[in-house]
């Protein structure tokens, strides 16, 4: 019950100031985005949603920046991974329930 | 599905755990708490320890709000829900926590009226349209949930809906860690710290774990890249020596969390003196009551509860895998007796307590392999 999930606000309902229509993976719900009130939500804004809740709006220069440092470890470990790739590490060894996962 | 899917990457996955596993010192052993319950799930669903050097362990904290209700307050909100005039609401994975005389399943059995809810706006539209009724909402979890709660209760008052009312046991995250921290049963090289606990309280309150016990903690998202990311960053704080606070979930949690979002649980709730955790015993100022001037929402002042301590039952050993001293695997019951149907204690239960994550995703078989190999 504790995750939440990312949704794209697809429409700020007006006639009820703290409800938002918003996509979240095809399905679309009414967000309250009471919390939210000094952010200035716009349709296309991705928010995070908590029991029918909006708690933080997702900030997609910090997704950006996070993105760019996984990719830029990617670079930096293409040998890495490579390497790993020739390796022969497979699953036996391990127990039932992790070979079959 | 955008902010999710692209955290999954198993290339990059891989390229972090040769990282991570570059920025371990030989023989040097590493214990991190994960603190939230969402993160347990994440590790053994993607099974995350296969990316992990062997001295990396991994540790489940506290942080999952239905694990840390005590029996009584279960029982408590069994004795409200038997009134025929209530109608009970709660959050799914509430359903099947065991009280002393049972679970809500149990109680629906019996006749009482339970109804699952996904959000406490669900609960208040019961109300709404019950008005015959009252409608009371079991509120948990912890500062994450605790708003939705508050800006429901502001909302039946907006509305003057006075069937509707909070039963609240909602928990905060601060505490449980000092209590951990102060337990002498466990030595821990830092923490993996809740995400989105964060997004409303933000990353200061947790300053004085860096500043105080000198251990790094890294505000983590919920997606296996996001966890093994906090892992490294984790690493890189401790190979240069540095116990701070970062955030690695910088896209959600803002360094500042929700000031509103705060603002709305304080109007509506204030800290209680303490509060049972279970398996962890009373802990001051670890949870909130509603305010007075709530009373008329107020399921404590309304109804009249046994409010009674009951013991855990002596085969559980929550407390020790809440407090991160005991693996799942290790109780004595795990998986025999305990199980997710018929669970003895609470891990069981929620999808985000250690012991149900275990479970449901054969984690122990290969911690066995492990054991029986060493
Ligand atoms: S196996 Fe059951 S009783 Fe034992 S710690 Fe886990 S939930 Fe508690």
């Amino acid at each position: 019950m504790c995750l939440g999930i990312p949704g794209e606000i697809v429409e700020i309902l007006t006639d009820h100031a703290d409800l938002a229509r918003v996509d979240v993976s095809g399905v679309r719900r009414a967000i309250n985005v009471g919390l939210l009130e000094n952010e200035d939500l716009k349709p296309g804004d991705w928010i995070l949603i908590h029991v029918g809740f909006a708690l933080s709006k997702i900030d997609e220069e910090e997704a950006k920046a996070a993105m760019e440092f996984l990719e830029g470890i990617g670079q930096a470990y293409d040998d890495e991974i490579a390497a790993l790739k020739e390796s022969s590490l497979d699953a036996s060894g391990w127990g039932e329930a992790d070979a079959v996962r | 599905m955008r902010f999710v899917d692209e955290y999954r990457d198993a290339e990059k996955a891989r390229a972090l755990s040769a990282k991570i596993a570059s920025l371990c010192e030989p023989g040097r052993q590493y214990k991190f708490m994960e603190v939230c319950g969402g993160h347990t799930h994440t590790i053994y669903k993607h099974g995350l320890e296969d990316y992990l050097p062997e001295n990396i362990t991994l540790v489940h904290g506290p942080g999952c709000p239905v694990c840390v209700i005590p029996m009584g307050r279960v029982d408590d909100a069994i004795h409200i829900a038997e009134r025929p005039d209530v109608i009970m609401t709660s959050f799914g994975d509430m359903m099947r926590v065991p009280g002393g005389r049972g679970s809500f399943f149990d109680s629906m059995a019996q006749g009482a009226e339970i109804r699952m809810v996904y959000s406490p706006l669900d609960a208040l539209k019961i109300a709404r349209q019950n008005p015959d009724r009252r409608v009371v909402f079991m509120a948990i979890g912890f500062e994450t949930t605790a708003p939705s709660t508050a800006m429901t209760v502001l909302r039946a008052e907006a509305e003057k809906i006075t069937n509707f009312s909070v039963f609240c046991n909602h928990v905060t995250i601060i505490p449980a860690i000092k209590a951990i921290l102060d337990s002498p049963d466990l030595r821990l090289d830092g923490f993996i710290g809740p995400g989105h606990v964060s997004t409303v309280i933000g990353c200061g309150p947790y300053a004085f774990i860096a500043r105080d016990y000198r251990k790094p903690l890294v505000v983590a998202g919920f997606e296996p890249l996001d966890i093994l990311q906090s892992i490294y960053m984790l690493l890189r704080q401790l190979a240069e020596g540095r116990s701070e606070v970062e955030n690695q979930y910088a896209r959600v949690v803002p360094w500042e969390g929700n000031p509103r979002a705060l603002t709305a649980v304080n109007q509506v709730m204030k800290l209680r003196p303490y509060f049972e955790w279970r398996g962890l015993g009373f802990i001051s100022h670890s949870a909130l009551g509603m305010r007075e001037r709530y009373a008329v929402h107020d399921a404590e002042r309304i109804f009249d509860i046994p409010g009674v301590r009951v013991a855990d039952p002596k085969a559980c050993q929550c407390g020790e895998v809440l407090k991160g001293v005991l693996k799942p695997w290790e109780c004595k019951v795990f998986g025999t007796a305990c199980t997710p149907e018929t669970p003895i204690g609470t891990c069981m239960v929620s999808s985000e307590g250690a012991c149900a994550a275990y479970y449901n995703f054969g984690r122990f078989s290969r911690e066995r392999v492990r054991e029986a190999t060493r």
